[in-house]
């Protein structure tokens, strides 16, 4: 069952065309890696599905309707989670209410409940409480236990981009976009991470896109590769297949001299 | 020989605005500190030459005119601190001063008289005056908050994303008007408040404290706010997605929030706290006018950036301290000195501890927390 189908997105700032053209299909269950040079419109291609931008023309359709024009919350609350390239937590609110406050949309209480300490306001907050823990329980003992009520930026530079994979985690979606997740790790931290985003999809249930620059990663997890360049997918396909491809090789270590 | 001048004017310029800078703190401070010695000099021995120097006659304050001005300063202070609230959580989420903020509060005081006025006219305001109290408070909360609400949306939402500055002048045009607004339906007269019964406004005697009835409400009813609001900000969902917006909109909007139903909220609250101290205006002075949000307005702004705008604890500090000073610091610092009439120095006291602040904590005093730039 196809999950997200773009069909010829188009997305224009200015003159310059981000992405031009692009058909993209995800079905449920599938971990796809879109890479491609720097400046290739990976990013844009992922603040479009979240709503961050609106596309100049083409269609998005999430589990068949329609996304385009959807302001970024609705698109939250359909379920599509993303992370970002430069992570971007709360950074004043501790980690166990970073991880609280992305379960918004999914709550029902309202000021009432609050206001009145109903007995469904409680359970509910208990229960954003338990499944907060149970997602920071995820990733071992990084952020559990005194951490959790610790400020976003008093953590490490790893512990931060684990913390905002939960917290992506915590809007409940079907589908998980993420920006370069292992970017900056060390080669210890980049193994664990991988193993992590395998245990996304066979655990949760996710269906993940991802946007990565190590190739190891990338031929690890992922089912399908995308190589973007200039905003035109150039090629598609298994690992194998894609990193033998001329057209990718050339995409990102330019042309033989003697071809010219 | 131009460029010679050209490239030493800024510094020399910047030179003397220092020293300049430099001796207002040292002015300050040294009136501070002479005027306190003189004060308790003046309180062991009412006779000393300082004080036959600067202030014969003097007689020294008794124990009970202390906790007066202790008592007055608390209550004037957490209406204050009401205010300021409103400031503080408009920045901290907006990034911009709401000057239209102290019209809101008068909106509540307005509000607040109109009704009292009718209670007053059928009988109701002596035979029932709690019910009367109660329906009060809540009127005033409704108009200050739809003031507030109305305001963001016809005023601010459209300049969501032009730069601050632009909100900031815009939101004293929005106070102008309405100034201009209220004086136009009710007229430049100033209204007073019916009499409140007496059981209500007389003295009593709290821990050796003489406090007017009018004043402990005051404080009473600060305090449950304050609570209330802190609990709200901090415990329940909507306060999450309230400081989630405060750090980072984008990412908000992420999380399935609704940033403009967030921000929309944050006017409410904040205009309903504004209502409350309306209110609470009114009972203890008595009077309204449609300029009666003005210096209230900039006092509290004055006590948001005191405790560190953008900081709520911080505004409710700032409110109470700068309140206290106002009506402390004019006997025990101004007159010592032999300064005449201190007791009209209030405001000049309110916007010198202003001064003070921004001198020598200009983040104020429990400071703005740092940005998610200054951080991440």
């Amino acid at each position: 069952m196809r999950l997200l189908e773009i069909k010829d997105l188009q997305i224009t700032f200015g003159g310059l065309d981000a992405l031009s053209g692009l058909n993209f299909h995800i079905d449920k269950g599938e971990i796809v890696s879109v890479i491609g040079p720097n400046g290739a419109g990976k990013t844009t291609f992922f603040n479009a599905i979240s709503g961050l931008v609106t596309p100049t023309d083409g269609d998005m359709f999430f589990e068949g309707e329609s996304i385009v024009g959807l302001d970024p919350s609705t698109v939250t609350s359909l379920g599509i989670a993303r992370t970002f390239q430069n992570v971007r937590l709360f950074p004043n609110m501790t980690i166990l209410e970073n991880v609280m406050v992305a379960q918004h949309c999914r709550t029902r209480q309202l000021l009432y409940g609050a206001l009145f300490q109903t007995r469904a306001f409680k359970q509910e907050e208990r229960e954003i409480r338990e499944r907060a823990e149970e997602i920071l329980g995820f990733f071992g003992h990084r952020l559990v236990g005194y951490r959790m009520d610790q400020p976003a930026f008093a953590l490490s530079y790893a512990n931060r981009r684990r913390l905002e994979i939960a917290r992506a985690m915590a809007t409940q979606p079907q589908l998980l976009l993420l920006d370069e997740p292992v970017a900056g790790m060390n080669p210890i931290e980049t193994a664990e991470l991988t193993a992590l985003i395998g245990r996304l999809r066979s655990e949760w249930g996710f269906t993940i896109v991802m946007i990565e620059h190590d190739m190891k990663v990338v031929k690890d997890v992922s089912d399908r590769v995308v190589v973007l360049d200039h905003g035109v997918p150039i090629a598609q396909g298994s690992y194998d297949e894609v990193s033998n491809n001329p057209d990718v090789v050339e995409a990102y270590l330019g042309r033989p001299v003697e071809a010219r | 020989m131009s460029a010679h001048t050209i490239s030493t004017n800024p510094v020399k310029r910047l030179i003397s605005v220092d020293r300049f800078l430099t001796f207002i703190r040292i002015f300050l401070v040294t009136m501070i500190v002479v005027g306190f010695l003189a004060f308790i000099w003046q309180q062991i021995d009412a006779d000393n030459p300082f004080a036959r120097w600067r202030n014969p006659g003097a007689r020294g304050l008794t124990g009970d005119q202390f906790k007066g001005l202790i008592v007055s300063g608390l209550s004037q202070g957490s209406m204050y601190g009401l205010i300021a609230l409103g400031y503080s959580m408009v920045y901290g989420v907006l990034g911009f001063i709401n000057f239209a903020h102290g019209e809101v509060f008068m909106v509540g005081a307005m509000t607040g008289f109109i009704a009292s006025d009718k209670f007053q006219a059928n009988g109701m305001w002596e035979s029932n005056f709690l019910l009367c109290l109660a329906l009060i408070i809540v009127m005033a909360i409704f108009f200050s908050t739809f003031t507030a609400v109305v305001m963001e949306r016809v005023a601010y939402r459209p300049l969501r994303s032009s730069p601050r500055l632009i909100p900031l002048i815009t939101s004293i045009g929005v106070s102008f008007f309405i100034q201009n607004f209220v004086l136009g339906l009710f007229g430049p007269a100033t209204k007073s408040y019916p009499r409140l019964p007496e059981w209500l406004s007389k003295q009593r005697s709290i821990f050796t404290f003489e406090i007017a009835g009018t004043r402990l409400l005051v404080l009473a009813v600060a305090a449950v706010s304050m609570t209330a609001l802190w609990y709200f900000v901090e415990r329940t969902k909507t306060g999450k997605a309230m400081r989630a917006v405060a750090e980072d909109k984008e990412i908000a909007a992420l999380m399935g929030i609704d940033v403009n139903r967030t921000i929309v909220t944050t006017f409410a609250v904040g205009g309903a706290m504004a209502g409350v101290g309306g209110i609470l205006w009114g009972l203890m002075f008595r009077s309204v006018t449609h300029m009666t949000g003005f210096l209230p307005g900039v006092k509290a702004f004055t006590a948001a950036v005191v405790g560190g705008i953008g900081n709520l604890g911080g505004a409710m500090a700032g409110g109470i301290s700068l309140g206290s000073a106002e009506s402390i610091a004019p006997l025990i610092i101004l007159e010592p000195l032999g300064v005449p009439g201190v007791s009209q120095l209030k405001d000049a006291v309110a916007f010198t501890v202003l001064v003070l602040v921004l001198l020598f904590r200009p983040s104020g005093l429990f400071g703005e927390r740092l940005s998610s730039e200054d951080r991440a």
